[in-house]
């Protein structure tokens, strides 16, 4: 399906859960609510003429220093899926604030976001809720903070802590 | 009351060495290990010699790359993605680059396209090499991987003509490359690619049939078609499981579209079939490259030969006394920089997009203009500066789909850099292919990953 029609074919389905859609460089992307977000994965997934089979990244982005968006939602979580079968693609975002940084998890919708939302709370610190096993992924437990944040300085140091006995 | 314990029980727990039941033994493999190319740890639940459960762990090479793009210009970023995956540098670089380049809405030189498509395949060709090779030498093939690596230095001979080094390359820039392929790169390759044709056909006679090679690798380390399509494994993983999924088929970039190739598919799914889509890629590569080498267009040289030549000294100083008037016009006889950046190749590599190319050196030391634009895109602040708006692009990567998904502010440094490792997600699925084996095949199993510890942990 053309990118167009997919954006098309969500807001009908899912109306006002849809909040934004724009095609900037091809790139057809819808952001969506955080309520209806695994119901549109699911749905992206399993219908036959999207039959997005294949999750192919998961990350996040802290718009705190975006011009404009300064006031809003902290974060993006960004899910970018492909569709073997029909080799087309789409992003969906949802947007979550700092408050409260929970999104439901895609864990069983594709296994391989079990790694990937480990990746994005270790460095955003985005949590994912149902999730089996939540640690950080590329950085050590006794590490603070979350270094892809705005906020989190570059040359901060932490102390290197040894292997656990 | 406490019962007596054995010393064998106190150290491996009740009921140990009494034949009342046994206890599995947990063994971390790596994070230093040699069969761990790179760094990375497995604990594995043993019972026997079968691995009932293992947990990977990642993360020991992580350098902050993400957030170090953050900080410099978007040119910037170019050395750090050499060192993602630092066996196939080039289709790094150019991901990187092509991303930023859709995001900013411009199209590169034909000749440039060629130049990736070829420099691309013969990074791959060094990636499949050195995978294929070092997984060899763990099962005890060191011939074999005294000869992938002797065939993989050919290439890298290529890659250092053309780039100036043979590791860390830096050679793709935002809107094109550094420099021109050298004169005789032509001639260069088709003998390197004889000799790797040799080494291929010698491999391929001690391994593809081979007993004990086979006895490792077949119906060893599978992994089902809907599970690998649901852990998001792309690559020669993904088709060695019959999925005929390549980006440079499905969403052609570059010339891969106007060239002649197969996308090589297998479908049992096990280490073998990883290790004969690998080897019949490798020759499809050079496929590819010699094709891309016939084709490849001279260019639009836009330098209108009015002058005679002169030395590059004089030139500038002439530059410098304010003599401009049709200095831009004149072909000078003596690269004043790096072998094969003079300008009227560099305007055959590099898009004619003042926004974003640095003018050759020419220009810059010959004319006020060109000093100008050098300035305005090296200064802080100024810069490539890509309109506000996010682009995810992909490139296949020796690994599988390797894409970059920008995010900018509109001002000269990137706002996010997001790269998809194409090795993360079999890393992801390791667990899945060697549990249930025995502790023997997560070596094997292991090395068909390809597991390239600067991308994966970036």
């Amino acid at each position: 399906m053309e990118g167009g029609a997919i954006l098309a074919e969500l807001q009908a389905r899912f109306g006002a859960a849809v909040v934004e859609t724009h095609g900037h460089r091809g790139d057809h992307t819808a952001v969506v609510t955080r309520e209806a977000l695994i119901e549109v994965l699911g749905h992206c997934r399993d219908d036959a003429r999207l039959a997005f089979d294949v999750l192919m990244d998961l990350t996040a982005v802290d718009v705190s220093r975006l011009p404009g968006r300064e006031d809003g939602p902290r974060f993006e979580v960004v899910y970018h899926l492909a569709s073997l079968r029909h080799n087309h693609r789409l992003r969906l975002k949802v947007r979550v604030s700092e408050d409260h940084p929970v999104v439901p998890t895609a864990v069983p919708l594709w296994p391989i976001a079990d790694w990937l939302e480990r990746e994005v709370w270790d460095m955003f610190g985005v949590r994912f809720e149902g999730h089996p096993d939540l640690r950080r992924l590329l950085l050590y437990e006794e590490f603070v903070g979350h270094p892809l944040r705005k906020d989190y300085p570059v040359n901060r140091r932490q102390p290197l802590i040894g292997p656990r006995i | 009351m406490a019962r007596a314990t054995t010393t064998r029980e106190f150290m491996l727990g009740e009921g140990a060495g009494t034949g009342a039941g046994s206890q599995n033994i947990h063994v971390g493999v790596g994070p230093a290990h040699p069969a761990m190319h790179g760094i990375i740890r497995i604990q594995a639940e043993l019972d026997g010699e079968v691995i009932v459960k293992a947990d990977v762990e990642i993360g020991y090479l992580h350098r902050a790359f993400e957030k170090d793009c953050e900080v410099g210009g978007w040119n910037n970023a170019i050395p750090y993605t050499d060192r993602l995956n630092y066996v196939s540098p080039l289709i790094n670089n150019f991901g990187y680059a092509s991303a930023v380049e859709k995001l900013l809405g411009i199209d590169i030189t034909e000749r440039c396209k060629y130049i990736r498509v070829i420099t691309s395949e013969i990074s791959r060709i060094c990636d499949h090499l050195t995978c294929i090779g070092a997984s060899a030498m763990e099962l005890g093939a060191f011939t074999v991987f005294l000869y992938m690596i002797k065939a993989r230095e050919f290439l890298w001979e290529l890659v250092e003509d053309v780039t100036g080094a043979r590791l860390t390359i830096s050679y793709g820039r935002v809107g094109g490359v550094k420099a021109d392929l050298p004169p005789d790169f032509g001639d260069k390759m088709r003998a390197a690619f004889k000799q790797v044709r040799e080494v291929l056909d010698e491999v391929h006679r001690l391994l593809t049939g081979n007993r004990i090679f086979m006895d490792r690798m077949v119906g060893v380390g599978v992994l089902s078609r809907e599970e690998t399509i649901a852990y998001a494994i792309t690559g020669p993983l993904l088709r060695a499981v019959g999925v005929p999924y390549d980006v440079r088929r499905a969403q052609p970039y570059y010339v891969y579209d106007r060239l002649d190739w197969e996308v090589p598919t297998q479908t049992a799914g096990d280490n073998f079939a990883r290790y004969l889509v690998r080897m019949a890629e490798m020759e499809q590569s050079m496929r590819i490259a010699e094709q891309a080498l016939d084709q490849i267009p001279g260019g639009p040289i836009n330098v209108d030969h009015q002058g005679c030549p002169i030395d590059p000294a004089t030139y500038v100083d002439q530059g410098k006394q304010g003599k401009t008037e049709g200095l831009l016009l004149v072909p000078i006889t003596l690269s004043p920089n790096l072998q094969g950046s003079e300008r009227h190749a560099h305007q055959r590599v590099n898009a004619a997009d003042k926004r974003v190319v640095l003018p050759p050196k020419e220009t810059t030391y010959g004319s006020i203009e060109g000093l100008m634009n050098h300035f305005m895109l090296i200064m802080e602040g100024y810069g490539i500066r890509p309109p506000a708006g996010e682009a995810y692009f992909a490139v296949e990567g020796a690994n599988g789909e390797l894409g970059f998904y920008v995010v900018s502010d509109g001002t000269d440094r990137p706002y996010r850099v997001r790269c998809r490792p194409p090795c993360l997600p079999p890393m992801a699925a390791l667990h899945r292919m060697i549990e249930g084996e025995m502790v023997a095949d997560l070596v094997p199993t292991f090395g068909s990953v390809n597991m390239i510890g600067g991308e994966l942990d970036r």
